[in-house]
């Protein structure tokens, strides 16, 4: 983990509230892993105070891209940004997915990522390091124009199947519901997961019911991302542990819901 | 022309040695190891610990954190390992810094507590001073020790019996009178002050219709809360003749040098740690060359040294 200042590429709207940032950081692109974050301060000044922890979306050579949804203050003020600007980033910070890259032989196991909203944007980056045993993903938003990455996925070889709750792409019900399904047909090695906390809990029961393990990525409030302040704690088996830095991915069967 | 000579940053509180007056403030800073990559660690004046109590504790509910205009809420309760735990896992790695630490203790339940922490800490040099922690708002009481100046005289007092390292007790600002409490404790015998602690404060929201913390209420830091600190700095500089260690939402070398002015001996970067985690490194630096500019040769031509408005 560093400190750096890093310059930006580009920074521009994919659709609706969603974004696609790029900058330049040859450490981080080296060291970075899925389902790891950068903490980013969004002014030299006290509003708004906090930094942005925002997880790693893909890294090209020297080039790391992060996706946000454009939701408060603090991502209004990075949206803003214009390339050519510096960004004040530490990272790449907390553990991310435990994975292999080998490919499965035979491929009838499958690793199943399954995303719900802006949760697919660290799944492009685990996809990428998964992409020789082909994995199958499932991508689910509110309506087709909140799906997201799906010609990046396709791009790297993966399966896709789309769930949207108002039926106007693919299955029409909740991700978690279309992995039901899926299961019913498909052997899996392992589920990878994030998005919206009701569907990582619905993840994490299916993941059981199965006897599958699924990694989960978390989202929460952070003050520092290091691990110093024991602000973003979720409760485990072990005692509250920060989804700072002993996350943010944990396996499913760690947590309490 | 002469170059001038560089000012000397260093300090005394009783017998605790300085090199510089800036230190990171508790809570804020976890055990340093978290901070290891980012700092230089060895640069800092001292580093005061998270607050240790005899038995580890989980914290509180989370939510724990929430931003606020200019600042934020914790409720984070005094998650820690224990002294054991904290003496086994986390001091070496403080020892091996080769500066001044301090560890910040709570009792949970009773002041005997501290008998049995500071008796702990007394087999370790390497730590140079006890801050207690008598004013964290987490803790589900109904009054803090720091509320009330009788409970802080005696507490004082009778922690004062069992150790000769550096005394500095943390004040609570969410207090009626700040000197009447900064008085009891420099009569108890404290080395020096810490002021001042996070105030008490509350966020909701409003779609929900439920608070944003956890424990539902927190203590407030950051920027927000600097003009209340440096207020209650000043104030108490006024009344007592022990050192302050000045605290509350400095983030840079201006706010630092206010705290300074107003009375401060020495300071703590606390929030600001986690914005900018160089944020320490730099006031130093910034406080040198103030000094410098400014034809200080030491401290105490800075502390106190506040002039009324003139015209």
């Amino acid at each position: 983990m560093k400190q750096l200042k890093v310059k930006l590429i580009l920074n521009h709207k994919i659709t609706g509230n969603y974004w696609h940032l790029e900058f330049e950081s040859g450490l981080i692109a080296r060291l970075a892993r899925p389902g790891q974050f950068i903490n980013i301060r969004l002014t030299d000044g006290c509003e708004p105070l906090l930094r942005r922890p925002i997880s790693i979306h893909r890294v090209k050579a020297s080039k790391v891209g992060i996706m946000y949804e454009v939701l408060g203050k603090g991502t209004q003020v990075l949206s803003a940004k214009q390339p050519g600007e510096f960004l004040d980033v530490i990272g790449p910070l907390g553990n991310g997915f435990t994975y292999s890259s080998a490919a499965t032989k035979p491929v009838l196991k499958k690793n199943i990522l399954i995303a719900g909203g802006m949760g697919v944007a660290p799944l492009v980056f685990l996809a990428e390091k998964l992409k020789l045993s082909k994995p199958l993903v499932l991508l689910g938003a509110r309506s087709k124009k909140q799906l997201l990455c799906l010609p990046e996925f396709k791009a790297l070889g993966c399966t896709v199947k789309l769930a949207t709750d108002d039926g106007s792409a693919g299955f029409k019900g909740r991700v978690t519901d279309l992995l039901n399904l899926v299961l019913e047909q498909t052997e899996a090695r392992g589920l990878f997961s994030c998005g919206p906390h009701p569907m990582l809990a619905a993840v994490a029961r299916i993941a059981r019911e199965n006897k599958i393990t699924a990694q989960l990525s978390l989202e929460e409030h952070m003050a520092c991302g290091i691990g110093a302040c024991l602000g973003c704690v979720v409760a485990t088996g072990a005692g509250y542990r920060s989804v700072c830095k002993d996350g943010p991915v944990f396996f499913s069967e760690e947590l309490i819901w | 022309m002469v170059k001038p000579k560089s000012p000397n940053l260093s300090l005394k509180i009783a017998n605790l040695d300085l090199k510089n007056p800036v230190m990171v403030a508790s809570g804020t800073f976890g055990y340093a190891q978290e901070f290891k990559d980012l700092i230089d660690l060895k640069k800092l004046g001292a580093i005061v610990t998270k607050t240790i109590t005899l038995r580890g504790r989980q914290g509180n509910l989370p939510p724990r954190t929430c931003e606020t205009p200019a600042g934020m809420l914790n409720s984070i309760g005094l998650e820690n390992p224990g002294i054991d735990k904290f003496i086994r896992e986390k001091l070496p790695f403080l020892k091996k810094l080769g500066i001044p630490v301090i560890v910040s203790l709570a009792a949970e339940e009773t002041p005997d507590e501290f008998v049995t922490l500071i008796k702990k800490l007394e087999q370790h040099p390497e730590v140079s001073a006890i801050e207690l922690n008598i004013s964290c708002p987490n803790l589900k009481k109904d009054k803090l020790i720091a509320q009330d100046a009788q409970a802080t005289l005696a507490l004082v007092s009778s922690v004062r019996k069992l150790t000769g390292k550096c005394l500095i007790v943390k004040l609570s600002p969410n207090v009626t009178s700040i000197t009447e409490i900064a008085l009891a404790a420099q009569a108890a015998g404290a080395d020096a002050l810490a002021l001042i602690n996070t105030l008490a404060g509350m966020r909701i929201d409003v779609y929900k219709r439920t608070p944003k913390l956890g424990a539902w209420v927190g203590g407030l830091s950051g920027p927000a809360i600097r003009p209340v600190a440096v207020k209650m700095v000043w104030e108490a500089y006024s009344k007592i003749k022990i050192p302050i260690i000045g605290m509350g939402g400095i983030i840079d070398t201006e706010s630092a040098l206010e705290f300074f002015i107003a009375g401060a001996a020495a300071i703590s970067v606390g929030t600001a740690n986690f914005i900018d985690p160089g944020a320490s490194l730099k006031i130093i630096a910034g406080i040198r060359q103030y000094m410098t500019e400014n034809n200080m040769q030491n401290l105490s031509q800075l502390t106190g040294r506040l002039k009324a408005c003139q015209g």
